[in-house]
């Protein structure tokens, strides 16, 4: 075959390949934006019954009467808390219940969502995800936990944010909270996220409170 | 001759080339998922849904499919289709999308979809490339089931751990009663390769036996094993 007729029929090869890979791409990116057009709003509901069922384990929904995820606020990232929602009582604040997360779990990340009360103590803490070793360190998660009358994560009910930060730690690293043995890491990691998210949450109850929904409250939020 | 066709079929996805124990094909989830019977079945039955699907729309696309382009095409289908999945999942099976998270979007890669979409799917009529599909992922669907019960059983004494993300209301079984220790590497994936291993030797032995049983007729094609195991 010359290059002379072989450029052209190859040319024009390449030209209805790419013609037939664009149109094949349009019509699949059209299933799959239609997919994405139907489901969304089921998806986000789906969402938000999540959440919701997460916080009703740490805050009971007696205790408020807004629409309490309407109400929100973010954190600026240097802190290791992301979205805060504040629970109010006829306007009055009641708690805060905010999203923190430990980056040092035995698998990576655990999240964590807690709610603390207006009072200054945690109404309850939850795991919200966590990849910790099955059988040993997932007792985090009260759902895993095979004490079931007294999960471990429960501890933490009650207890005042103004806990000194070492004291935010597990027993063995000279703290006031237990851990199971065979896996301190997920314990340890909890621990100290919770202390430096409530920390940080306790340090700034009224801006936050205060804040306009939506609003991202930096580090420099509280200079009092 | 349309209910041959159907017993080929489902004896090929189920038995003579089982993606789980003959081919090989297909690691990733097998491995990752089967930690417990319910998220096995559950991806199972997801892959099953997706291999159905594009086998489905490969075949009947195929006339228009070049052949030079065939393997993006393929890869484009099979995406689109399991991105339309993962949506659906999460739109009504929220908690259990939530547990099976990453490995949705995974089947994308899954080489058993992409290899019945080129070898079965591309050369075949409509319906029995739906057929093959869906024998195919039940075929992967009983070895996922029966891996994910082995490790919860032996790992956590359970089973149906986690039924009533799919149906609320329903509870786990307590096989071993409450005190039963655990035993981790069972649910580690170590567990999984041991215990796949168990069962890969298994087959293997009823295959042996069988053909041993019947010597007079020819031996059945050695599965089509590929070199690449995803």
């Amino acid at each position: 075959m010359s290059t002379e007729t072989a450029r052209f029929p190859a040319l024009h090869g390449a030209l209805r390949a790419a013609l037939g890979l664009a149109a094949f791409t349009l019509a699949f990116t059209a299933l799959m934006a239609f997919t994405h057009h139907i489901t969304r709003e089921r998806i986000e509901a789906a969402a938000e019954a999540q959440q919701m069922r997460l916080i009703d384990e740490i805050l009971p929904r007696d205790q408020y009467n807004n629409a309490l995820l309407k109400d929100a606020v973010t954190a600026a990232p240097p802190a290791n808390v992301k979205r805060i929602w504040r629970a109010r009582r006829g306007g009055a604040p009641v708690a805060l219940v905010f999203e923190t997360f430990a980056t040092d779990g035995y698998g990576g990340r655990i999240e964590l969502v807690a709610a603390l009360g207006i009072d200054g103590r945690l109404g309850g803490v939850r795991v919200a995800a966590h990849k910790e070793t099955p059988g040993l360190g997932d007792y985090i998660d009260p759902a895993r936990d095979p004490d079931k009358t007294r999960p471990w994560i429960t501890q933490f009910t009650g207890v005042d944010a103004a806990l000194p930060l070492a004291q935010w730690a597990v027993k063995k690293d000279g703290g006031v909270f237990g851990h199971r043995a065979g896996a301190t890491v997920s314990a340890r990691a909890v621990t100290r996220a919770l202390g430096q998210g409530s920390a940080w949450i306790a340090a700034r109850r009224e801006a936050l409170f205060a804040a306009p929904t939506g609003a991202n409250i930096g580090a420099d939020a509280q200079e009092e | 001759m349309k209910f041959r066709q159907f017993k080929e079929s489902a004896h090929n996805g189920l038995w003579r080339q089982n993606p789980g124990l003959a081919q090989i094909l297909g690691l990733c989830p097998i491995l990752a998922i089967s930690t417990n019977l319910v998220n096995a079945v559950s991806l199972g039955l997801a892959t099953v849904m997706a291999m159905a699907l594009s086998n489905l729309a490969v075949a009947a696309l195929r006339r228009w499919i070049a052949y030079e382009i065939r393997i993006p095409v393929f890869i484009l289908i099979i995406a689109a289709l399991v991105t339309v999945l993962d949506l659906a999942f999460n739109a009504w099976f929220h908690s259990l999308y939530l547990v099976l998270g990453i490995f949705i979007p995974l089947i994308t890669t899954n080489c058993i979809v992409l290899a019945r979409a080129e070898a079965f799917a591309a050369k075949n009529k409509v319906l029995d490339a739906t057929l093959d599909g869906i024998m195919m992922g039940l075929g992967l669907v009983w070895v996922l089931a029966l891996l994910g019960a082995l490790r919860e059983l032996l790992g956590s004494g359970t089973l149906f751990s986690g039924i009533d993300m799919v149906f609320p209301g329903l509870e786990a079984l307590q096989v071993f009663g409450d005190d039963y220790p655990g035993f981790l590497l069972a649910i580690l994936p170590p567990g999984a390769f041991f215990i796949l291993g168990g069962l890969i030797a298994a087959y293997n032995a009823i295959n042996a036996r069988r053909a041993a049983r019947t010597p007079p007729e020819p031996a059945p094609a050695a599965p089509t094993t590929s070199a690449v195991a995803g």
